[in-house]
């Protein structure tokens, strides 16, 4: 781990001290209690830092740098991987990657945003806000997985959809919409993994499920808290009051009892520290949730769908 | 007994003239700056007669334009919105949508209902942009997904004008699963085979025009209105270049593809009836 957040430098600290003893143990020299002492001291900060994480921490935590991204969940959960490139109308997006795999032994279909980690990288990747024609790619490619009857998983990681004057010329609310009415008639499974940054239009373009899961530090809202701020307050620094009243962690999301299906526990500290633990304990919860869906018939799951989100809904009458 | 003492309401004139046109006798149109006299505006359907520059108008006012006289019957009227997530800026969400009931006089900012455009059967929902601009929470969602749902079920086109802001931020995550919600519900009216036509007034902008409002048979916009997904404060921060002239109105759309036609207010009502009847088998 080589990036830290502001409340994880005390850990990062003690991590480095015990480090440093290691160093310096020789066959002469035994620090290992001295070691322990420190592990214990670091496993109890970490339970304490963790377990009081305002809604703005959180959401730190979901765009954390070393966080596992749709590539390295590909790589931890699936086999048999070749990705597929390009909407046949404009260009290749690669902020959005589509693409077919094996889960477990069984073929099926996988799309996920997809962000940098170096300069280079975040900027081939435009940070994971796609243009309209990644939507369409992704579209294009969810069909062929109903074609060929398979199911299809996808992870949501953006900030949103790229704002952009070519996005806009190219129609990238037309591109979302026509996802959000396409998805809902697929005949095959869909499961939907926020992973990291469920931001806005640019998430739900790819996120219209059978089931939703959450990874346990993902966060899932209508706008980012720094695009609420700068409209409520005209002061997008205002971002941690923002997150705070947009109930957008894992549990507020869950809370509501109709918009996600599970929170997906990450192993202490985050899912970026422990990227295998993360996905292993993903890969038992997507399983399960293929395991029950694929009891259904094309017309049931279509259904099943449809009224998942028609139940979404919270009014007086 | 003293007019001051009098106990009864004085009888007033204007107490549901909603219009929303500027208060007093002149008006400086916004777009070519002439001052015209309020009423010549509101003759014209409040378009500017010097310029053509469409102004807001209510959806009152809009379902009075398109829609036979006495025609309409509203439905879901009594549904409102509630603050499920105790949302507050510097206004609690729950007192703004009192205000915004008491100053609109309607539950929230989209009114639907059942109506007929030159006799033929249509399922109406109009965005009122005055209520906390249009925006869309769970009431703007389900009254929509009914009135298509009733589409279906009465097999009458749907006919959706929009004015929106885009998603409300009030009811976050609840929000943003509505532009879902009422797009699953036209991928069932298009299954039906029953006509949706979207017309785009201004401004439509964010998870309205990324859902349902682009998902039109036909898109039909009205002159220079201002249509996006991101708005444009938004864009210009992003990317740190002023927008060119004319972008993300009507015709900017229009040329790019994403709206089938632009229709001036005071052909619009004949213009629908003239697709309609051209979709719908009688």
């Amino acid at each position: 781990m080589s990036n830290y957040l502001e409340f994880e430098k005390p850990l990062a600290e003690l991590e480095a001290k015990i480090g440093e003893l290691r160093d310096f143990s020789t066959d002469n020299v035994d620090f290992s209690s001295d070691i322990k002492k420190l592990e214990k001291k670091s496993e109890k900060l970490r339970k304490e830092i963790f377990s009081n994480l305002s809604r703005w921490q959180r959401t730190q935590l979901a765009r954390h740098a070393d966080r596992p991204y749709v590539l390295d969940y590909i790589d931890l959960i699936f086999t048999d991987w070749f990705e597929v490139h390009g909407d046949r109308n404009y260009r290749d997006d690669p902020a959005l990657v589509c693409g077919f795999a094996r889960f477990e032994g069984q073929p099926c279909c996988v799309i996920g945003h997809q962000k940098g980690r170096n300069t280079k990288e975040k900027v081939y990747r435009n940070f994971g806000m796609p243009n309209p024609e990644g939507y369409r790619k992704a579209l294009r490619v969810m069909q062929m997985a109903e074609q060929f009857g398979l199911p299809i998983f996808t992870f949501v990681d953006t900030p949103g959809a790229f704002p952009g004057i070519g996005a806009e010329e190219r129609g990238q609310a037309e591109a979302i919409a026509r996802n959000l009415r396409e998805m809902a008639t697929l005949k095959v499974p869909v499961i939907v993994t926020i992973a990291g940054e469920g931001g806005s239009g640019g998430a739900l373009a790819i996120a219209v499920g059978n089931r939703v899961l959450m990874m346990e530090y993902s966060v899932y809202a209508v706008i980012s808290p720094e695009g609420c701020a700068a409209i409520l307050w005209n002061d997008g620094a205002k971002g941690p009051q923002a997150a705070e009243a947009l109930k957008l962690t894992s549990r507020d999301v869950d809370s509501l009892g109709c918009v996600i299906d599970d929170v997906v526990p990450e192993p202490l500290g985050g899912a970026h520290g422990d990227h295998k633990t993360a996905a292993n304990t993903l890969k038992e919860y997507l399983k399960r949730h293929l395991d029950e869906l694929s009891q259904l018939s094309a017309e049931e799951l279509v259904e099943q769908r449809y009224q998942r989100f028609r139940n979404m809904t919270q009014v007086e009458e | 007994m003293a007019w001051f003492q009098r106990k009864k309401a004085p009888v007033s004139a204007v107490e549901n003239k909603k219009t929303q046109m500027p208060e007093g006798v002149w008006t400086k149109c916004k777009n070519c700056q002439e001052i015209i006299y309020a009423k010549e505006i509101a003759r014209n359907l409040n378009v500017c007669p010097k310029c053509d520059y469409h102004f807001r108008i209510s959806a009152r006012e809009r379902i009075k334009l398109i829609l036979d006289e006495d025609s309409f019957v509203e439905m879901d009227a009594k549904i409102r919105s509630v603050d499920f997530l105790e949302f507050k800026d510097s206004k609690k969400y729950k007192d703004r949508i009192r205000d915004a009931v008491k100053k609109a006089g309607d539950g929230d900012a989209v009114i639907c209902g059942s109506g007929t455009i030159e006799s033929l059967p249509v399922i109406v929902g109009v965005f009122d942009f005055s209520f906390m601009g249009g925006s869309m929470g769970s009431v703007v969602g389900e009254k929509l997904t009914r009135a298509i749902e009733k589409g279906i079920e009465v097999k009458a086109p749907v006919l959706i004008f929009s004015s929106s802001g885009g998603a409300r931020m009030q009811e976050s995550i609840l929000s943003l699963m509505q532009m879902a919600k009422t797009s699953a519900a036209l991928a069932k009216l298009k299954a039906a085979g029953i006509p949706f036509i979207s017309v785009l007034t201004d401004p439509t902008t964010g998870g309205v025009t990324a859902s349902f409002a682009m998902l039109g048979d036909i898109n039909m916009a009205e002159p220079r209105a201002l249509i996006g997904f991101a708005g444009p404060r938004v864009i210009e921060q992003t990317i740190r270049q002023t927008l060119p002239d004319g972008f993300q109105r009507s015709e900017f759309l229009l040329e790019h593809g994403m709206v089938d036609m632009i229709v001036p207010r005071n052909e619009m009502k004949q213009r629908l009836s003239q697709i309609l009847h051209i979709f719908t088998k009688s």
